[in-house]
């Protein structure tokens, strides 16, 4: 390492991206954070995070029923109110207007998932509408037993015959301009994040992935930048129970030569 | 970090406009700026822009449709004509050049800086940029009370040249303006709105400015 010469003082840096599922308008997982008045208030968390040096936020709706559409634009609202960094919101979205209100409300992105994969039309017209810089196309992926990494959908449920880097190939094509992508195979274990179908994802297209999934500890943050060429990293239970201060993983990234907005 | 900012809101009884037109992301700027405990109103409306104390031209979107909104509608004329302080964001700034590549687009000409399309050499840079870069090179006290090197959250594909208008710079395949300044008129390519207590601070910096 002592013949590179990395400057990291000045240019684009990793991005370090909390996410919260939402039910009802509340946060779903439960915290341990005795130092908020309400955890289960995804204001209150978000806003918590963003003090705490998140670069942005995931919020997803896991309600999905159509009678709660309205609680979330008026959730999204709120959000946008207090919140000062940005943050997209994803579930259930599977229509042109389903975006267009919750932008109106203050979304600065919004991510699909099934909806794209089973219409990818909509990716096309979403990015028409709104510009390809606020549509994230998320993809759970599993890698079978044949070595290949093919699309799931439903939250994992339904298995299709897609392999992953067609799809996301296909879907920046149409105006995807960032994939989120969420290994099944990783999500959940803290073993660490899935590396090597983040590393082909990032070498092949022209737009951010944010890895998803497995994130256990903070050298596995590490090598999912160095090694996964990732361009961002999301995570939900290791930052809601505090395994992890964003302050201090950022600080560790930093000194592992990193570059990222502390 | 950031901890030398103020976070208090400041008052103000000045008229501040946010100028609507068919771009994006006007509502985030109107909430970031009551966070700061500022009242905007948001208009196309010539006189009100005219009027007001204070002009934020904001927007994300495609500089050839956003110019040819603006031009139907006379805003065009009006914006090139203010004489209170106006703040461009992202787009806005853009248009606020002479020219965009962006569909070959002819802009309001306040800027001389040409807006050009980020052509990096090596396949593994993203285009477009999206998320935190560093500001350096600050001038003039739209920078006021920030450090050198502050994170601002940029989403763009389109840059502006840097020139004798330059009052911030950034590196994203290699240096470019992070903002510009000309007589009364301001522009940042970054997102004030979306970059926490470094954003905020420039909100109010612009704000204070006589």
């Amino acid at each position: 390492m002592s013949s590179v010469a990395v400057n990291i003082d000045r240019g684009l840096t990793k991005r370090i991206i909390p996410c919260l599922d939402i039910k009802d308008g509340r946060t779903v997982k439960g915290t341990n954070f005795v130092d908020l008045r309400d955890a289960g208030d995804p204001v209150e968390l978000g806003a918590f995070y963003a003090q705490q040096g998140a670069d942005e936020l995931v919020f997803l709706d896991i309600t999905a029923t159509v009678e709660k559409r309205k609680t979330l634009s008026e959730l999204v609202n709120k959000i946008s109110h207090h919140i000062n960094i940005p943050f997209t919101v994803g579930g259930g979205i599977v229509s042109v207007e389903d975006v267009s209100v919750l932008l109106q409300n203050g979304a600065d992105k919004i991510s699909v998932n099934s909806a794209a994969f089973k219409r990818p039309a909509l990716i096309r017209e979403l990015e028409k509408d709104f510009g390809s810089q606020c549509v994230v196309l998320a993809i759970d992926t599993k890698k079978e037993a044949d070595g290949e990494w093919y699309v799931y959908l439903n939250g994992g449920r339904v298995k299709t015959d897609t392999r992953c880097i067609d799809w996301a190939k296909e879907a920046v094509d149409l105006g995807a301009g960032e994939i989120l992508l969420t290994s099944m195979n990783h999500d959940g274990t803290k073993q660490g994040f899935a590396l090597d179908i983040t590393k082909t994802l990032s070498a092949i297209l022209p737009v951010p992935v944010i890895a998803s999934g497995g994130g256990g500890n903070m050298q596995h943050f590490v090598d999912v930048f160095n090694e996964g060429a990732a361009d961002a990293a999301l995570a939900a239970s290791i930052f809601h129970f505090k395994e992890i201060a964003i302050p201090d993983l950022k600080n560790y990234l930093h000194q592992q030569h990193i570059k990222v907005r502390i | 970090m950031e901890s030398g900012l103020n976070s208090t809101p400041i008052t103000t009884n000045q008229r501040l406009v946010i100028v609507k037109y068919n771009a994006g992301n006007i509502q985030s700027v109107l909430y970031a700026l009551e966070r700061i405990g500022v009242e905007a109103l948001v208009t196309d409306d010539h006189a009100q822009i005219k009027a007001a104390d204070k002009v934020i031209f904001p927007g994300v979107g495609e500089a050839s449709s956003a110019m040819r909104y603006l031009n139907e509608r006379g805003l065009s004329d009006v914006l090139k004509q203010l004489t209170q302080p106006v703040l461009g964001i992202c787009l806005g700034m853009q248009l606020m050049c002479r020219h965009s590549e962006e569909n070959d687009t002819t802009c309001l000409g306040i800027f001389d800086e040409p807006v050009k399309q980020f052509k990096p050499l090596d396949a593994t840079i993203k285009v477009p940029q999206i998320g935190w870069n560093n500001i350096y090179q600050l001038k003039t006290n739209l920078f006021a009370h920030l450090k050198e090197e502050s994170y601002c959250y940029f989403v763009h594909g389109y840059y502006a040249a840097t020139g004798g208008h330059t009052i911030a710079t950034t590196d994203y395949v290699h240096p470019y303006s992070a903002a510009l300044h000309k007589n009364n008129f301001y522009g940042v390519q970054f997102h004030p709105e979306k970059s926490a207590t470094v954003g905020e601070q420039i909100l109010k910096n612009f704000i204070s400015l006589i």
